[in-house]
């Protein structure tokens, strides 16, 4: 009897000794994926950035010089859409989740977001070259750029912040209406603050996205080339994955500008990281302060 | 504080059938009865908290100072401000003690400094817990330990002023030297409010209340003098709860 209970508790043991093996080698080929991403990237591009590299705008046909209005215009595009998508897919999700009543009409709402999630980044450009570009008039510029980027991540802001407005207790939300405040009071004084870290994080993820498509800005925002700044949203800008994707493509020499693509790609990769770090940095601190 | 004849309803599903009862002014009613008894639901129709609930309605009324508090031109925000809740779990914000306690008052469109500051110390000192909090009040309120964060609640409760007070099982999840805190605050406090608790504990009821009433599958059967009804119920159902042949 003791004898038989051994063997099955090693198969057990065993069993279990397997599956947590499994687990651990997913893991790992995740961060293995990452590490080696960043280790190409850095390998190969480093030898391109230097000063010049970051502050000039691109010489000789874009052989030489460095990627700066790349950079301002990525920043700009990516911060004028989470500056748009963030007001208006919290504002959604607070009325989704808050708000409206459970039923068809919210269920419409969600279905849309959910499809607007799986709809390809290239559509999204097509959208926004058809209707901001040309129907609004505002021709290839910062702002139709940003309105695009800012439809693409909408559902990915809306998505977090419902999830974090479900993962505020309703015990909060019933002591604050039991002390005779009012439904925008209670979401306002107790609800939005406890959700704010879990908004952030889809802030964070939505920018990370924002700022290294192509396709949403390729007919809406970017061109191939402009030396000078934008001065005002109406203005066309390069934007660093675009800026790649020409390099690699369809530049003067593309064997030549190998360097200078790896360096764009590790410029890129260090902005989504460093924007990414202000927010993280951010929300370790508001959730310090509770 | 009374209710006549009030019915409420989860959807389909009746919770309470016609509850008449009286809550006496500056007194304790005890609600007792085995869980899913309606004692809950009938203490959340008091500050009508069961509107958040999809699909419920109540018929029949509830009175506070002879008003139906269910009367459609009553406004549900003033309302909850004259009936205080203090819930199971001790639920304070993750704000500062200080902000927790002055909340009520703030979304009441209060914004005297001193003001505050009084009225959150006089609450501090009737909830108990003044003594314990004054040197961090500025602190977090998720810092202080369950028993005071409930007291914390309470006096959260007590700041806007009501004149009722109701409690959710307000000690259930509390050691046992934090429950007696909070039973002898319940005894203070009733010298200024009327108050209208939830226990599963009869030894708490006996203790705590003035009047008891019972519920069971949502009908009220007895009601009385906490010390008859303790000591002679009335009626079989009542007496077999209370000496725990069922429940």
């Amino acid at each position: 009897m003791i004898g038989k209970t051994d063997t099955i508790q090693g198969r057990r043991k065993w069993l279990q000794g397997t599956m947590f093996g499994l687990f651990r080698v997913a893991a790992l080929i995740n961060g293995m994926a990452l590490l080696l991403v960043v280790y190409f990237l850095v390998a190969r591009g480093w030898r391109a950035i230097n000063w010049t590299f970051l502050t000039q705008p691109p010489m000789d046909s874009m052989t030489k010089g460095g990627i700066l209005p790349c950079i301002v215009g990525t920043l700009c595009l990516s911060l004028g859409a989470i500056f748009i998508a963030l007001p208006i897919g919290v504002a959604s999700a607070i009325y989704l989740q808050e708000y409206a009543r459970p039923g068809r009409v919210v269920g419409m709402i969600r279905l849309g977001i959910n499809n607007l999630a799986g709809v390809p980044s290239v559509v999204f450009g097509l959208f926004g070259l058809a209707f901001f570009v040309v129907y609004l008039k505002m021709g290839v510029s910062i702002l139709a750029g940003s309105l695009t980027l800012a439809a693409m991540t909408l559902p990915v802001i809306i998505g977090a912040t419902e999830e974090a407005l479900r993962g505020v207790p309703s015990t909060y939300r019933e002591a604050s209406l039991g002390l005779g405040a009012t439904k925008w009071q209670t979401i306002y004084r107790v609800v939005l603050p406890a959700a704010l870290p879990g908004i952030l994080t889809g802030a964070i993820l939505g920018i990370s996205r924002a700022a290294g498509e192509t396709a949403p800005i390729m007919f809406t925002a970017a061109v191939f080339y402009t030396p000078s700044l934008p001065t005002s949203i109406f203005d066309e800008v390069m934007a660093l994955p675009y800026h790649i994707y020409v390099l690699a493509t369809a530049g003067t020499d593309i064997e030549a500008t190998r360097p200078l693509q790896y360096g764009t790609a590790l410029v890129l990769i260090v902005l989504v990281l460093g924007l990414n770090l202000v927010a993280i940095i951010y929300r370790s601190r508001l959730r310090k302060n509770r | 504080m009374s209710t006549k004849d009030l019915n409420f309803y989860y959807g389909e599903s009746q919770a309470l059938y016609s509850i008449s009862l009286a809550f006496e002014i500056k007194q304790v009613t005890a609600l007792i009865g085995p869980s899913g008894c309606g004692k809950s639901t009938l203490l959340r129709c008091l500050n009508r908290m069961n509107d958040l609930i999809p699909y419920s309605r109540a018929e029949g009324g509830v009175f506070l100072d002879g008003e139906d508090i269910y009367d459609p031109s009553v406004d549900v925000v003033a309302l909850r401000r004259h009936v205080g809740m203090v819930f199971q779990k001790p639920n304070p914000f993750p704000k500062t003690i200080f902000e927790n306690v002055a909340y009520g008052l703030r979304v009441n469109g209060i914004k005297d400094k001193t003001f505050l500051r009084d009225r959150v110390e006089t609450s501090l000192k009737q909830a108990a817990l003044w003594d314990e909090v004054k040197d961090r009040l500025h602190n977090s309120a998720l810092g202080l330990s369950g028993g005071q964060q409930q007291r914390l609640c309470i006096a959260r409760a007590l700041a806007v002023e009501p004149e009722v007070v109701l409690m959710d099982e307000p000690a259930s999840a509390l050691d046992p030297i934090a429950t007696q805190k909070i039973e002898d605050l319940i005894h203070e406090l009733k010298t200024t409010y009327t108050i209208i608790i939830v226990t599963h504990n009869m030894q708490q009821a006996a203790r705590v209340s003035d009047v008891t009433a019972f519920f069971y599958l949502g009908k009220l059967i007895e009601t009385g003098k906490t010390e008859s009804i303790f000591t002679r119920p009335r009626l079989k159902e009542t007496s077999d709860y209370i000496t725990g042949r069922f429940g």
